[in-house]
């Protein structure tokens, strides 16, 4: 088990500076997400630690060992490829096993590593294949495989479940996690999946645009979302956005818009709201915050019901503003009815407009 | 993973369009202008390629009384090999009447190392070009293939100065560094272009497993390298057997090509013309690269779309 730090990397391709001034440390025996859209560098900045991309500037150190300019097999890390990246003209074993054989393993040694990676990994009766004859689903198995066998302290995953049906990536996911848990290596894992990192992750790093947005917990990112880019991103349908003022009233902090009047909970700011006075500001508000029942406070008209199976997405026109609310009970709800509603204000998020940070 | 060689899947991709026909043949039926016209083109063109061959195969089988009749299309009508023999094993190349076939078995010499050198040296370049990018590679690779561009009897003169100071002219290993010299633009660009199709990834793979530069290129890319090194070999086959003008200068006296030869046969001024063992000549002569034709077709063409062209 070991950490890794990075500290102020910068990696530019050409004249184009795709990660600046990037400092992360992830902890020892954590798993890791590096979650944002696709372009936002987090691909970049698995590879630099990886050691497959030259680094411009910064330091990268594994297990507290200096790894900036060392070669990718010197640092102790076993790496899991999107498109599986497996030797197509060798056996499964054979795959398994080209690592140690570089480095000159013993033949025992090797065997013994192969067959115990193969059994955690249910590869046994694959071993004499070829990549061209396994599933998608095997051949990933396979490529953890290929990591597994090299005893490496830190795993570095880049999107190793995009390529596989919906069924299969919920399957994989959760052997992914088990496997985090009897291991206790550290994981660094890249997804513009968000179901992938809020499952898997015990944090999640949200990027955009080479920079890091936000590092925190799952549940903490997905509740208390540092601005509003990681706000939208994460959630699914996403969260809702209003537009309107913030102002003091008698009793606490009021938001106004347009469409709606919410006196808001002081609990929800980190910021003292009362010297500023009149602020504009985003509030932003999860569908499952938004309660429908008959005494709710607003009311507004039913857009559309989109059954999920076990939940309801339910569009609400509010004054022109459209509102999409979570709805897990299975009462009767039509299109074009007026149906009452209320924001559950203490889990809102507010934004200031300008500099889209959260208040 | 990139399918290489041949595949179930391809081979139930020809089974497919051996089925696909079946509808088009009804329509053929009716009378279908379009339809005559590709046929009567196709045949017209099969005709005026085939005459000559026809015309060389028929002539090499008669006795000279026969072809002094002149009859050209003409069938035989005493069916003779003699001229064959003959251009194998006795006829006059220059000094020396052993036939043929010391021309023969020298271009074979020549051929095999002129098949094996720049095929090698040309998988490592286009390997190295496509993935240990250092920051001159694009410039190299521009250079590389500017010397495709400029004609090869430029260079004879430079050349035949150079060898001489490398006290390689006029020998075996003086022609075969000639043949990889030129070749290393057209195989450069072939590997590379195959190497740039396969995945990054396998390669950033290999470098986690520790592989240096050899390794992932023994173990990894020359073992996926089969259809791209079959085509590379077709074309050097066919290039360096039907090269005449560096084994005329090149090669020296003692390891003149088959073509070199065939020349030498053909174009004696002294005594009767024997066309039928002129003919026959010429059709050993070209023997080599029509049966690597016939035998190849489909891969030449396959490499042709895949490694050559695409990139």
């Amino acid at each position: 088990m070991s950490g890794v730090n990075v500290k102020n990397l910068g990696i530019r391709f050409g004249s184009n500076a795709v990660i600046e001034h990037l400092d992360l440390a992830v902890n020892p025996g954590e798993f890791l997400v590096l979650l944002g859209p696709s372009g936002c560098g987090k691909s970049t900045l698995l590879h630099s630690i990886a050691g497959l991309i030259d680094v411009a500037e910064g330091s990268i150190e594994i297990g507290g060992n200096d790894v900036t300019e060392a070669e990718p097999n010197e640092r102790g890390i076993g790496m899991v490829f999107q498109s599986y990246a497996l030797y197509p003209t060798m056996t499964v074993e054979r795959n398994m096993s080209f690592g140690l054989r570089v480095s000159g393993t013993p033949k025992p040694a090797i065997e013994e590593r192969v067959k115990r990676a193969a059994r955690m990994l249910q590869l046994e009766p694959l071993l004499q294949r070829k990549p061209s004859q396994l599933s998608g689903g095997q051949r990933q198995r396979v490529a953890i495989g290929r990591a597994l066998v090299r005893d490496a302290n830190v795993f570095l995953l880049d999107e190793p479940l995009s390529n596989l049906d919906a069924k299969l990536r919920t399957e994989l996911r959760r052997e992914l996690k088990l496997l985090h848990n009897s291991l206790g290596a550290t994981m660094i894992y890249v997804t513009h999946d968000q179901v992938e990192a809020m499952t898997l992750a015990t944090r999640v790093v949200v990027m955009r645009g080479g920079k890091i947005q936000q590092i925190g917990a799952p549940v903490a990112v997905y509740e208390r979302p540092e601005n509003l880019f990681v706000a939208g991103f994460l959630g699914a349908p996403g969260m809702n956005f209003l537009k309107g003022e913030l102002t003091e009233g008698d009793s606490g902090a009021v938001f106004t818009s347009t469409a709606v009047k919410v006196p808001l909970d002081p609990a929800t700011f980190k910021v003292d709201t009362h010297r500023s006075g009149r602020r504009a500001v985003v509030l932003g508000i999860r569908p499952e915050d938004i309660r429908i029942h008959e005494d709710g406070e607003l009311s507004g008209t039913v857009q559309l019901v989109e059954p999920m199976g076990n939940h309801r997405v339910v569009w609400i026109n509010m004054n022109g503003i459209s509102l999409s609310a979570v709805l897990h009970d299975d009462r009767d709800i039509r299109t074009d009815s007026t149906i009452r509603y209320s924001f559950d204000v203490r889990r809102v998020s507010c934004f200031d407009e300008a500099t889209e940070q959260r208040l | 993973m990139p399918r290489m060689g041949t595949h179930p899947s391809q081979q139930r991709a020809d089974a497919g369009i051996a089925v696909a026909p079946r509808p088009m043949r009804r329509r053929a039926r009716r009378i279908d202008v379009a339809r005559v016209g590709i046929y009567a083109f196709l045949i017209a063109a099969a005709l005026f390629f085939l005459t000559p061959l026809y015309i060389m195969v028929v002539t090499s089988l008669k006795s000279m009384d026969e072809i002094r009749q002149g009859f050209l299309f003409a069938l035989p009508e005493h069916f003779t090999i003699e001229p064959w023999r003959a251009a194998w094993s006795e006829v006059c190349t220059g000094v020396s009447c052993d036939g043929i076939r010391t021309g023969f078995w020298n271009s074979v010499m020549i051929v095999v190392p002129s098949v094996i050198f720049p095929i090698l040296i040309g998988a490592i370049n286009g390997y190295a070009l496509s993935f240990w990018r250092t920051r001159a590679a694009d410039w190299l690779f521009a250079m590389l293939l500017l010397g495709a561009f400029i004609p090869a009897q430029v260079m004879i003169y430079p050349l035949v100065k150079v060898l001489a100071a490398a006290s390689l002219f006029s020998s075996l290993p003086g022609i075969v560094v000639i043949h990889v010299i030129f070749s290393m633009p057209v195989m450069t660009l072939l590997f590379r272009n195959y190497y740039a199709s396969l995945p990054q990834e396998l390669f950033k793979a290999a470098r986690i497993d520790g592989g240096g530069f050899w390794r992932i290129f023994l173990q990894l890319m020359l073992p996926m390298s089969t259809p791209i090194m079959i085509v590379g070999a077709i074309m050097q086959v066919t290039g360096v057997w039907n090269d005449y003008i560096f084994g005329l200068v090149f090669a020296g006296r003692e390891n003149l090509p088959m073509t070199v030869q065939l020349n030498n046969v053909i174009n004696t001024t002294t005594g009767e013309r024997l066309y039928n063992v002129n003919m026959a000549a010429t059709i050993l002569t070209s023997l080599v690269p029509l049966l690597v034709y016939f035998v190849s077709g489909r891969w030449f063409v396959r490499g042709i779309a895949a490694g050559a062209v695409k990139g």
